[in-house]
């Protein structure tokens, strides 16, 4: 037996193909923006990866230092690596700042880490790593910057001597490493006026300007001006323990919230990005039904084009089920050739994207099948058209 | 495929549309007899009940008592005998419309190749007949041309071709020249008695077509729901144009 469906398809292929494309560019939508879901989801997974840790010690009851602002003093690391199971332990300072690049800002988040330790920055794809204590940075390749340019991070300048790569934020935004001191000192720099008027009003202060006790007003002004906090102590546990084995003793005797890799995956995952991800979940339901819509008001059009035809065809003799499948292959045809106009449009526009966008082999299958399963769906009101059509309306009178 | 030897015969067929006081009797006593090979005209004014009496003949609607005999087979005594009135259609009737309506996305041998593929003969079987039923209708050069790229006599052919592609014992062609000129409605009378002489059909041909009138050598009058047979002219039509 003959495909009818196919025969159909050919006769009208560039109709066809027309709004099969017309289609695919939905379903390239749909697919990109499970893409930007999992590409904000792998960026929560490479902002755990590069920062090299084990456990996240935070502010006692906050959920730091990604999803919110913890501060802690830089010598809690000492206590932290005498802990049992610490391997290492480093200070490290996170902050979202606006970076000039030229004549335009680059939003990045700015990186102070201890060389060597837990939070420096991976594997470099050019350039070298930082060797100097101040003023040198290694930045992510989505920065733009180049080795050898130089970036302004309050009022210090800063070289790139290295770049990575698919080091970002949970929030997308690519990284810049500098030093830990310079990275505690541009977190909490305030302006020189701020300086200023600090130390006028410390000195018009006769509690803080004791005339018997000398040194005072300096040394309070020193701590006011200067900063000895950071975010988080990251920390990676010697080989074969459990991560929650060390935490505990961590939280128990240092006052301080410890967060495991799984519970940080869920902090970020669950909470950081949970909003993004039920913005694009109604993006996605929303989009369904507008393809399943289109799928049908273009079948059903199809198929009333048809209705003489479908007439002949039951009038001679061909089966209910002969037509349904006509037409069920004209939807599942024009939705395979959304999908592959999809996938490719995804695959082209996915680089362009500010953001990350990850396109999953298993996202794309689980998309196809949705998107037969739509066009099977979206073929029954015409196949319930088509089955309605009496064979006599082929004969006269 | 079906072995006509006894045509049609119908017997006091009646059809009645709805009930109680609404009820219309489009057909009343309706009795016909076409013989193998034969071509008799069904002619009345409009509203006399040829279409229904074309719907009921073709198993698309239900008399409302009354005898159709196909063949051999009685397929209506007061009720259908047969069960599945689609493969009846298939297999035992052929259709000529006033307009070809081929399928638009089927190219002509397949167009013609359809109804034997459909009563589940292999496709080169299929094809083969539809080749042969071209040939015989003088359209085997345009086997591989779409619908669209034929004349309308052409379509005709190729439509009358697919009524017999199964071989059924009756072809039933509702007003099949209606739109054409008197050269090409003659072609298309000629092109019905030779197929129906050739394959032994019997063709019921409804016209209100006056130019061809005169070449049946039966007609059925339809009035008021009843038929009244009575002689033709037969006239000869051998010199008509071939139909192009």
């Amino acid at each position: 037996m003959i495909s009818l469906a196919g025969r159909d398809i050919l006769h009208a292929w560039s109709r066809f193909v027309l709004t099969g494309m017309g289609l695919g560019l939905l379903i390239g939508v749909t697919l990109s923006m499970a893409g930007i879901y999992r590409g904000m989801v792998d960026d929560a997974g490479a902002l755990l990866d590069n920062s090299g840790a084990d456990l996240w010690v935070v502010q006692k009851d906050t959920q730091g230092p990604y999803a919110e602002s913890s501060s802690l003093r830089d010598d809690v690391v000492h206590s932290v690596r005498g802990m049992p199971g610490v391997a290492r332990a480093a200070n490290v300072t996170y902050f979202t700042m606006q970076v000039a690049r030229g004549a335009r800002d680059v939003r990045a988040m700015v990186v102070g880490f201890e060389p060597g330790l837990p939070g420096a920055p991976g594997e470099l794809i050019a350039g070298r790593r930082i060797t100097r204590s101040h003023y040198e940075a290694v930045a992510d390749v989505k920065t733009g910057f180049a080795v050898g340019d130089t970036i302004r991070i309050r009022r210090h300048n800063y070289t790139v001597v290295g770049l990575t790569r698919r080091t970002v934020s949970s929030g997308g935004d690519p990284m810049v490493f500098i030093p830990l001191k310079d990275a505690q000192e541009a977190q909490f720099l305030k302006d020189n006026d701020a300086i200023v008027n600090e130390r006028a009003r410390n000195a018009a202060n006769p509690a803080l300007n004791r005339p018997g006790l000398p040194g005072l007003l300096e040394a309070i002004t020193d701590a006011q001006s200067s900063n000895h906090n950071v975010n988080a102590v990251l920390v990676q546990i010697a080989p074969g323990l459990d991560a929650e084995a060390v935490a505990e003793p961590i939280r128990r005797w240092k006052h301080l919230t410890v967060f495991t890799r799984t519970q940080m995956e869920e902090i970020l995952v669950a909470k950081l990005i949970a909003t993004s991800a039920r913005q694009i979940g109604m993006f996605l339901v929303i989009l369904a039904v507008v393809s399943a819509a289109i799928v049908a008001f273009i079948i059903y059009t199809m198929t009333l084009g048809k209705i003489r035809e479908i007439a002949v065809l039951k009038l001679i003799g061909t089966r209910n089920r002969t037509i349904a499948g006509m037409i069920l292959q004209q939807a599942l045809g024009l939705g395979l050739i959304g999908f592959m106009v999809g996938k490719t449009a995804a695959t082209l526009w996915a680089p362009i994207f500010p953001k990350y966008v990850l396109l999953l082999p298993g996202d794309a299958l689980r998309g196809f099948v949705v998107v037969m399963a739509i066009c099977a769906l979206a073929s029954l009101m015409a196949i319930r058209a088509a089955l309605k059509v009496d064979p006599a309306a082929a004969i006269g009178g | 495929m079906h072995s006509p030897e006894h045509g049609i015969r119908i017997e006091g067929l009646r059809k009645r549309y709805g009930e109680g006081n609404t009820a219309v009797d489009a057909l009343k006593d309706v009795n016909m007899q076409v013989a193998p090979g034969e071509v008799v005209g069904l002619i009345g004014p409009s509203g006399s009940g040829k279409s229904t009496l074309l719907k009921c003949l073709g198993a698309v609607i239900e008399p409302t008592a009354g005898r159709m005999i196909l063949g051999e087979q009685t397929i209506y005594d007061n009720g259908w005998k047969t069960p599945d009135l689609r493969a009846l259609r298939r297999d035992h009737i052929g259709f000529v419309f006033q307009a070809p309506y081929l399928i638009p996305f089927l190219n002509v041998t397949d167009n013609v190749a359809l109804l034997p593929m459909l009563a589940g003969q292999k496709n080169a079987v299929a094809r083969a007949r539809a080749r042969e039923l071209l040939a015989a209708l003088d359209v085997a050069h345009r086997a591989d041309a779409q619908p669209s790229e034929l004349s309308g006599g052409e379509q005709q052919r190729v439509a009358i071709a697919r009524a017999l592609a199964n071989q059924p014992p009756v072809i039933l062609a509702d007003e099949p020249t209606a739109p054409l000129d008197s050269e090409r409605a003659l072609a298309v009378i000629r092109i019905l008695n030779q197929m129906a002489a050739q394959y032994r059909t019997a063709i019921i041909v409804v016209t209100h077509d006056e130019k061809i009138i005169p070449t049946f050598r039966r007609i059925y009058h339809i009035r008021d729901g009843k038929t009244h047979e009575e002689a033709g002219e037969g006239r000869a039509i051998d010199l008509a144009p071939a139909l192009a």
